[in-house]
């Protein structure tokens, strides 16, 4: 395999309450040979809030990221993060939808997007550009013996004109990846549900709704933990779960990981050097699993050999 | 010559946006014309008989009508001047209303137009010939391709007319669709019960000849005179020797085959009979399944077969029927409810279709008419039905309405009361389509008195929790989300065309809309004809539609080729290749190009080798002329002539 090389969006997320997405997201890449080149003097994507209030502003917000990623000579912009990616995606859509809405948005920027990038998410390079064969080469502790649910959220694959990725209904980019890293994948039937977080700050009972059923079903369908592609959703899952204990009253201790996290652990990571201890709820006892599986999946190697033998 | 022009208004349809006094004045000044004027309805009786009236007082040879489409009025017309004593290929129509009056919006540039057209059709008519029709016998035999119940009916009402038919099944029983399911709606009929005896009669009819387990190959020739191979595919049992005893099944150690009459909702044995009441009752193997032909030893219902039936190294067969009429009965297929990702994709056990409901229910079904779900076989006592499921919905490129959905939603929820008294369905709808007879209040029935829930909104998702299957959707009517905790989901799966329906309708030459359906000649007014002559439609290859509109679009279908057959001779199109002997070189290209093999070479009194025209076999498409290099061959009614005085009279205006 070539190696891959894209340019690299990080977003304001994850260079805050989302750091830990970055640096797995970074270790992961360097494991596998994809070369992240950080978009120099990047800005704001106009996810939140400017869609809200006024599209052509927050097209060109984002239009300005995409016109250096072209002086940069790149075709495609990688984000971790989905609301980063969705507001690239609408930009590029509906400039190269309407010729108008185009010269609008180019009017507003020093220098003009002219539609040459793509962008995709950290989620779609791994699944479709690495592809399962190259990551599971990587893997040396394969999470063996622990259950893990993938929760998709709203925005990877949704609206499907604009994500053009996975199925929106039904997707398994996240599933087939945790196969790969050695989890076991049991059926969830919630994976694509709201998380509630747009009511966050103004009905939090909503979302400690919505959240709380998400999780419960998770936990019925016997996870260990879930695995998340989206800081939104890593933070109502998991900064929230006190509160949707209180407010649902549920006693929930469920750790909430990035999918790059996870595949960090795979490839023999610490949990230090992926910033897993930086959660809410701890993911400890996870850990534990993982290893007594790998332990006893070392034994009963061991003892396959000596008998062969 | 004298040329008369009649411009017609069609109403408003065409003097809305065409100047058609100014047409008529102009039509005044071109060369030959004699007569030239302008009338509310042209095809009214009052109309024709003004064109008959002006031929006799101003002696026209030559009538140019501008009106509507050639496909709407041209035989029309052609009678109306033939009556009046003028060959009928002496008038020519030019379109002004639906590449004119319907398509423009500019009054003046429609009026031009509109003159442009009359100018070009008086130029042709001009250099027309009187052309005849030469007569040629019918052969009376019917072929009906289709074994369901519009097929079926067809067969009959035409053997029973005295008509030899060949029906043509492509599964190895006929019946259709019809003879899977359970009741039939408004009555709650048993279907097969009414369906079994009419699939006796047809396996008995001294007029039908049924080839089942068969396709068609290969269709050629024309109206009277058809010839139509079929392809028997290899069932591995000789059917001249199976008397349908099932000892073969009984023995079978393959028992995991699909089973397409059960809708796969369980299996049945490699070789099988479909049915109890299957015609013919006979056996076939299936070889995806069969041991003998997987793992190349077996050979047990060989061995148990007390007539020595079994043939494992039997081949297709292909035969040659000669046929004068079509009727295409060919039915339809449902929508693959695997596609909505959202409803499962089709891993869920429990989600089933109605089609797999139906055998549920079905007494000879797999579970002996007693309702247990796939999953764990256990008693559903909650149901929801979901309505329109792959009808109705653009973005599933199936924008139509399915015609049956509804009632036999209501049917099948009524039927599960019956089955399980204490159940209770839900009904997901989004509008209620029930304007057949008894329908309505079969519809209310089930709501007032079998306590069927119906809630007007589309489900959004359906999921498994433990082992019930939620079912997320909306009640538009309170305006609010509902979530159902189900034991069964039935997804109303829609009705679209028939595997191969394109394919076969190629080889028919007959038309299709976007899905798939057959196009009628007149959807109004020759609703089982089609635009090949001698061609017929018959059910819900057509588009979707119910038993008793099946039943009577069958015998439509036989009353049409009654009528057909009904003369010993027909007349054939003049409108066809004619070879210049004169000019013709004997370079083959036309003979090469003909996609129907109706030019041969001949020779003149005067020794010369030239290219002929089979005349019944020639359908005049014209493909021939365009490839001749000395343009010997012309198509009459259409001579490279006739065609540049229309180019000319366009550019020379």
């Amino acid at each position: 395999m070539s190696k891959l090389s894209f340019a690299y969006y990080p977003g304001c997320s994850l260079e805050s309450s989302a750091k830990e997405y970055d640096v797995s997201t970074r270790k992961v890449a360097d494991i596998l040979e994809v070369e992240l080149i950080e978009i120099p003097d990047w800005s704001c994507c106009g996810a939140s809030p400017a869609h809200t209030v006024d599209h052509l502003f927050a097209s060109a917000v984002a239009a300005r990221n995409l016109a250096i990623v072209e002086e940069m000579g790149r075709d495609i912009l990688v984000t971790p993060c989905p609301e980063c990616l969705s507001a690239f995606k609408k930009a590029i859509y509906n400039m190269s939808k309407d010729d108008g809405f185009k010269k609008k948005v180019n009017s507003l920027l020093d220098k003009p997007f002219n539609l040459n990038v793509e962008a995709k998410s950290f989620l779609q390079i791994l699944y479709e550009d690495v592809g399962k064969e190259n990551i599971s080469k990587k893997v040396i502790k394969p999470l063996i013996g622990v259950n893990i649910v993938p929760y998709y959220g709203c925005l990877l694959t949704r609206p499907p004109d604009v994500a053009q990725f996975d199925d929106p209904e039904n997707p398994i980019s996240m599933d087939t990846i945790l196969e790969t890293i050695g989890a076991n994948v049991p059926y969830f039937s919630y994976k694509l549900e709201c998380c509630g977080a747009a009511y966050g700050v103004t009905k939090r009972r909503i979302v400690t709704k919505l959240s709380g059923d998400i999780l419960k079903t998770a936990i019925e369908s016997g996870a260990d933990a879930v695995a998340v592609a989206c800081p939104l959703c890593q933070q109502n899952l998991d900064l929230r779960q006190d509160q949707i204990n209180r407010d649902q009253g549920f006693d929930f201790h469920i750790p909430i990981l990035y999918i790059t996290q996870l595949m960090g652990l795979s490839f023999g990571l610490s949990a230090s050097e992926l910033m897993i201890d930086k959660h809410n709820v701890k993911s400890d006892h996870f850990l534990e699993k993982i290893e007594k599986g790998l332990k006893e999946k070392e034994k009963s190697e061991k003892e396959s050999i000596s008998s062969k033998n | 010559m004298r040329i008369g022009v009649f411009i017609c208004h069609c109403g408003s349809n065409i003097a809305g946006t065409v100047d058609v006094k100014k047409v008529a004045e102009e039509a005044k000044r071109f060369p030959h014309v004699v007569y030239s004027t302008d009338y509310m309805y042209t095809c009214s009786e009052p109309g024709q008989l003004e064109i008959q009236e002006a031929i006799k007082k101003e002696k026209l040879d030559g009538v140019v009508v501008a009106s509507c489409s050639p496909r709407m009025h041209e035989n029309t017309f052609r009678r109306t001047v033939e009556k009046a004593g003028l060959n009928r290929y002496m008038f020519e129509m030019a379109n002004i209303r639906e590449h004119v009056s319907w398509v423009g919006v500019d009054k003046e540039a429609n009026t031009k137009k509109a003159i442009d057209l009359v100018r070009m059709a008086v130029a042709k008519v001009t250099l027309n010939q009187p052309l005849f029709p030469k007569s040629f016998k019918v052969n009376k035999n019917v072929l009906v391709i289709g074994g369901g119940v519009a097929g079926m009916q067809a067969a009959l009402d035409c053997a029973d007319g005295g008509l030899k038919v060949i029906l043509v099944e492509k599964n190895p029983s006929i019946g259709g669709k019809m003879a899977k399911l359970d009741k039939t709606f408004p009555t709650i009929d048993c279907s097969i019960c009414i369906l079994g005896p009419k699939m006796v009669d047809v396996g008995q009819h001294e007029n039908i000849k049924l080839y089942t387990y068969s396709e068609i190959e290969e269709i050629s020739g024309y109206v009277g005179n058809y010839e139509v191979k079929i392809r028997k595919k290899a069932t591995y049992v000789d059917w001249t020797k199976c008397t349908g005893c099932g000892l073969c099944m009984e023995k079978c150690p393959s028992k995991k085959a699909f089973d397409p009459f059960n809708e796969g909702i369980a299996p049945t044995t490699a070789i099988n009979i479909p049915f109890p009441q299957a015609i013919p009752k006979k056996a076939k193997i299936d070889p995806n399944y069969c041991r003998q032909f997987i793992k190349g030893k077996c050979g047990v219902c060989a061995k148990i077969c007390p007539v020595q039936a079994i043939d494992y190294e039997m081949q297709d067969e292909i035969v040659t029927e000669k046929v004068g009429a079509i009727i295409v009965a060919t039915g339809y297929s449902l929508f693959d409810h695997t596609r909505i990702k959202e409803y499962g994709a089709g891993k869920y056990l429990d989600v089933i279709t109605s089609i797999q409901y139906e055998r549920l229910l079905n007494a000879s079904g797999p579970t002996s008419g007693h309702i247990l779900r796939p999953s764990d076989n256990k008693e559903p006592k909650t149901i929801v039905f979901v309505a329109c499921v792959g009808s109705r919905d653009k973005s599933l490129g199936v924008p139509y309405c399915s015609n049956f959905c509804c009632m036999y939603i209501a049917k099948q929820a009524i039927l599960t009361k019956d089955h399980i008294p204490d159940s209770q369905s839900y009904v997901f709808y989004m509008d209620i389509r029930a304007p057949g007879k008894g329908y309505e209040e079969f519809v209310r029935r089930a709501q007032e008195e079998y306590g069927v829930k119906y809630i007007r909104g589309r489900v959004s998702r359906i999921f498994k929790r433990g082992d019930k299957m939620v079912v997320r959707g909306s009640d538009t009517l309170l305006g609010t989300q509902v979530e159902l905790e189900a034991d069964l989901v039935v997804l109303a799966t829609g009705a679209i065309a028939e595997e191969g329906a394109r394919e076969l309708a190629e080889k028919l030459r007959i038309s299709y809309d976007p899905y798939g359906f057959y196009i009628e000649s007149h959807p109004k007014l020759r609703p089982v004809e089609t635009n090949t002559a001698g061609v017929f439609l018959a059910g819900a290859c057509q588009g979707p539609k119910d038993i008793p509109a099946s039943v009577g679009q069958g015998s439509a279908a036989a009353s049409k080729v009654l009528s057909l057959f009904s003369k010993d001779l027909l007349e054939s199109d003049p409108q066809i290749a004619h070879v210049n002997e004169m000019l013709c070189v004997d370079c083959k290209k036309c003979i090469q190009t003909c996609p129907y093999g109706a030019i041969e070479e001949k020779k003149t009194p005067m020794g010369k080798i030239v290219a002929s025209v089979i005349e019944t076999v020639c359908q005049g498409c014209g493909l021939c002329t365009a490839t001749c290099p000395p343009g010997a061959i012309q198509l009459q009614q259409f001579t490279d002539n006739q065609l540049l005085a229309e180019v000319k009279a366009f550019f020379h205006a």
